[in-house]
């Protein structure tokens, strides 16, 4: 019913491998196109691993769905090529406000700090994203295979079979290894019969895509207990193209699919609106919570990544961002298995890390919707104080929860990370997800960020020429040196114009951090030797 | 911080008859929420997270339920 979006149908095509023998060999199975398989999809493309990528359906998701990407993601996707893409297309916000009835009671500033190439959050229709990835990995010469529903699974120690069932028959994948990324209702998962451990909040949430030309500003709105909806909760944002997801909360009894309809849907809308002003309704949904994860995330050769490895409640928008940071964990360390340069065990750093994730996540997840539905009379009280003191006092809307935003997980307890000898300052901890800069490369502008990735880095800063070229000669290939300065405009080196680098990262002249990869710091020193650099280097390859 | 359960309140009846008294003409559901009300209050005056899950714990114990995760 959408007015905006025509999705589209992609190509099904015969795989060749139903006439040539049924079966078809590769490094790794790809089971789900969502927004985790294609990002995974083209950061093994990137790193030039082969691979196959199947799903079931053949067009983008239904709805927008996902559509608050945070500043980390969106490093993410910079970093797969599709950030600049899905930047022009979505909408940058960075303020969140709450009401509670008709009045403001608490406000924050997620990004409050200038020097960062991304916001901190751009809203764009799952839908939208989708289709900016499927082109990106176009781009890089890969598809997808559509209509290839995965129906059976056979994991040994050397491999896994996976059943693909296509509108011509069936085929088999042989893959090294399988990424199930096939959602929070995954099918994978229900084939190995792994156990789906948590909660499901006893209430229901209509979601809504209005089209309207609305006069809210591009803002997070959140009211408890509002006039026009009395007794519950509302949640505003914006997306592209002129339309808005209102979500209303309805509370345990409501009826799914009568609230689904028009006739009950336009009133609570219009109520909202308060005016007479036109729109139209693109996508109606009516959901449940919950809070669920796997007890592992990876399972002998299939890795569980993004909804299939853990649930959240969508308030905190740490769904599908955090299911990119599992990609951006998983694919270099997978990489560097099948091309023979780390063992196997590396694999158990992408299970204890991102498990340590998502449990950050659920946390925080839970205790948003503790807050936003109470599970006890006391539990009530205690909210409705905090919301009635919030309005007068400011301690009380530090404890107003409507989500606390996705940001990125430090690994502190990392099995990768070389401990600090030396003593530093701020949030570059090993562990931490390296902070971006506004830098200047040969006279031009850009990020830091832009300049880190996809291999090993060693971030140098104002070294004396002698000692980054012992270090480079040193490392040889295995590390990429690069040099940044704060003291003037050096050829080659990325000059850290505003000092903020300098100041994020607690530089002196000779401070060096290893970033792995995903950009996650790995190690640093405050005068690095081509040993220590090499020792750290081999902890976080996993030898 | 310890939590101090010594006494600390110079007058101490003149607070309970002031803690009395601020429910007054309130139903069971107005005195609840000033109840929470107050809590909230008092432990950001505290601000110390110990003393504060210290405080629960006594508070839990006191009820018979000595033992059990407040």
């Amino acid at each position: 019913m959408s007015s905006t979006y025509k999705a589209p149908e992609f190509p099904y095509a015969r795989p060749p491998e139903l006439s040539a023998g049924g079966i078809a060999r590769t490094q790794v199975a790809i089971v789900g196109a969502g927004p985790i398989g294609l990002a995974a999809a083209i950061d093994l493309a990137q790193q030039g691993i082969d691979f196959i990528l199947v799903d079931d359906n053949n067009t983008v998701s239904v709805g927008s769905r996902a559509i608050c990407y945070a500043k980390r993601a969106l490093e993410i996707l910079d970093r797969l090529g599709c950030g600049d893409a899905i930047c022009a297309r979505g909408i940058e916000w960075k303020v969140g406000k709450v009401f509670f009835h008709d009045e403001l009671a608490y406000q924050f500033d997620l990004l409050p700090e200038p020097g960062h190439k991304r916001p901190a959050f751009v809203n764009l229709q799952q839908y939208h994203l989708e289709e900016c990835m499927v082109a990106r990995l176009a781009e890089l010469g890969h598809g997808v295979r559509w209509k290839n529903k995965a129906v059976g699974l056979a994991v040994r120690d050397d491999g896994v079979r996976v059943d693909i069932e296509t509108p011509d028959g069936r085929y088999a994948i042989e893959a090294d290894y399988v990424i199930a990324a096939d959602g929070a209702r995954s099918a994978l998962r229900d084939l190995m019969g792994l156990e789906w451990k948590g909660q499901v909040f006893r209430d229901r949430f209509l979601i809504a895509d209005v089209h309207m030309k609305g006069e809210f500003p591009t803002e997070r709105w959140f009211w408890f207990d509002p006039p026009f909806h009395p007794g519950q909760s509302v949640l505003l944002h914006r997306q592209a193209d002129d339309v808005w997801r209102i979500d209303f909360q309805l509370g345990w009894d409501a009826d799914p699919e009568e609230e689904k309809q028009p006739e009950r849907v336009i009133p609570r809308i219009r109520a909202m609106l308060g005016d007479n002003r036109p729109f139209e309704l693109e996508w109606v949904s009516v959901y449940t919570f919950q809070c669920r994860r796997l007890d592992r995330f990876v399972h002998g050769r299939v890795l569980f990544a993004g909804d299939a490895a853990h649930q959240v409640s969508p308030f905190g928008a740490r769904g599908a961002n955090s299911g990119f940071q599992d990609v951006d964990n998983l694919v270099w360390k997978l990489s560097r298995v099948l091309r023979g340069e780390s063992p196997a065990t590396l694999l158990a750093s992408y299970d204890s890390e991102r498990v340590e994730a998502a449990d950050e996540n659920l946390l925080n997840s839970t205790r948003a919707t503790d807050f936003i539905t109470p599970k006890s009379a006391v539990s009530r009280t205690f909210r409705d104080a905090v919301l009635a003191l919030s309005r007068t006092h400011p301690f009380a809307r530090r404890l107003v929860n409507s989500g606390r935003l996705s940001m990125p997980t430090t690994h502190r307890a990392s099995p990768l990370s070389t401990p600090d000898h030396d003593a530093f300052a701020g949030a570059m901890v090993p562990g931490a997800p390296a902070a971006d800069a506004p830098v200047q490369v040969d006279g031009h502008a850009g990020w830091l960020l832009d300049h880190l990735g996809g291999r090993f880095d060693l971030l140098l800063f104002d070294a004396e020429d002698d000692a980054a070229e012992a270090l480079a000669a040193g490392l040889g290939d295995a590390v990429r040196v690069v040099r940044i300065t704060s003291s003037g405009a050096v050829q080659g080196q990325l000059i850290d114009f505003e000092g903020r680098a300098e100041h994020r990262y607690d530089a002196r002249p000779g401070t060096a951090c290893l970033l792995r990869p995903d950009q996650h710091v790995a190690a640093r020193w405050r005068a690095p030797t081509v040993d220590g650099v090499r020792a750290a280097l081999a902890l976080a390859q996993g030898h | 911080m310890a939590l101090n359960t010594e006494p600390n309140i110079a007058r101490p009846d003149d607070f309970y008859q002031a803690l009395i008294d601020a429910h007054a003409g309130l139903t069971e559901e107005q005195s609840a929420a000033l109840n929470a009300r107050l809590i909230l209050l008092l432990a950001n005056q505290i601000g110390d997270l110990d003393t504060l899950r210290a405080a629960l714990a006594a508070a839990r114990d006191a009820d018979g339920h000595a033992g059990s995760e407040p």
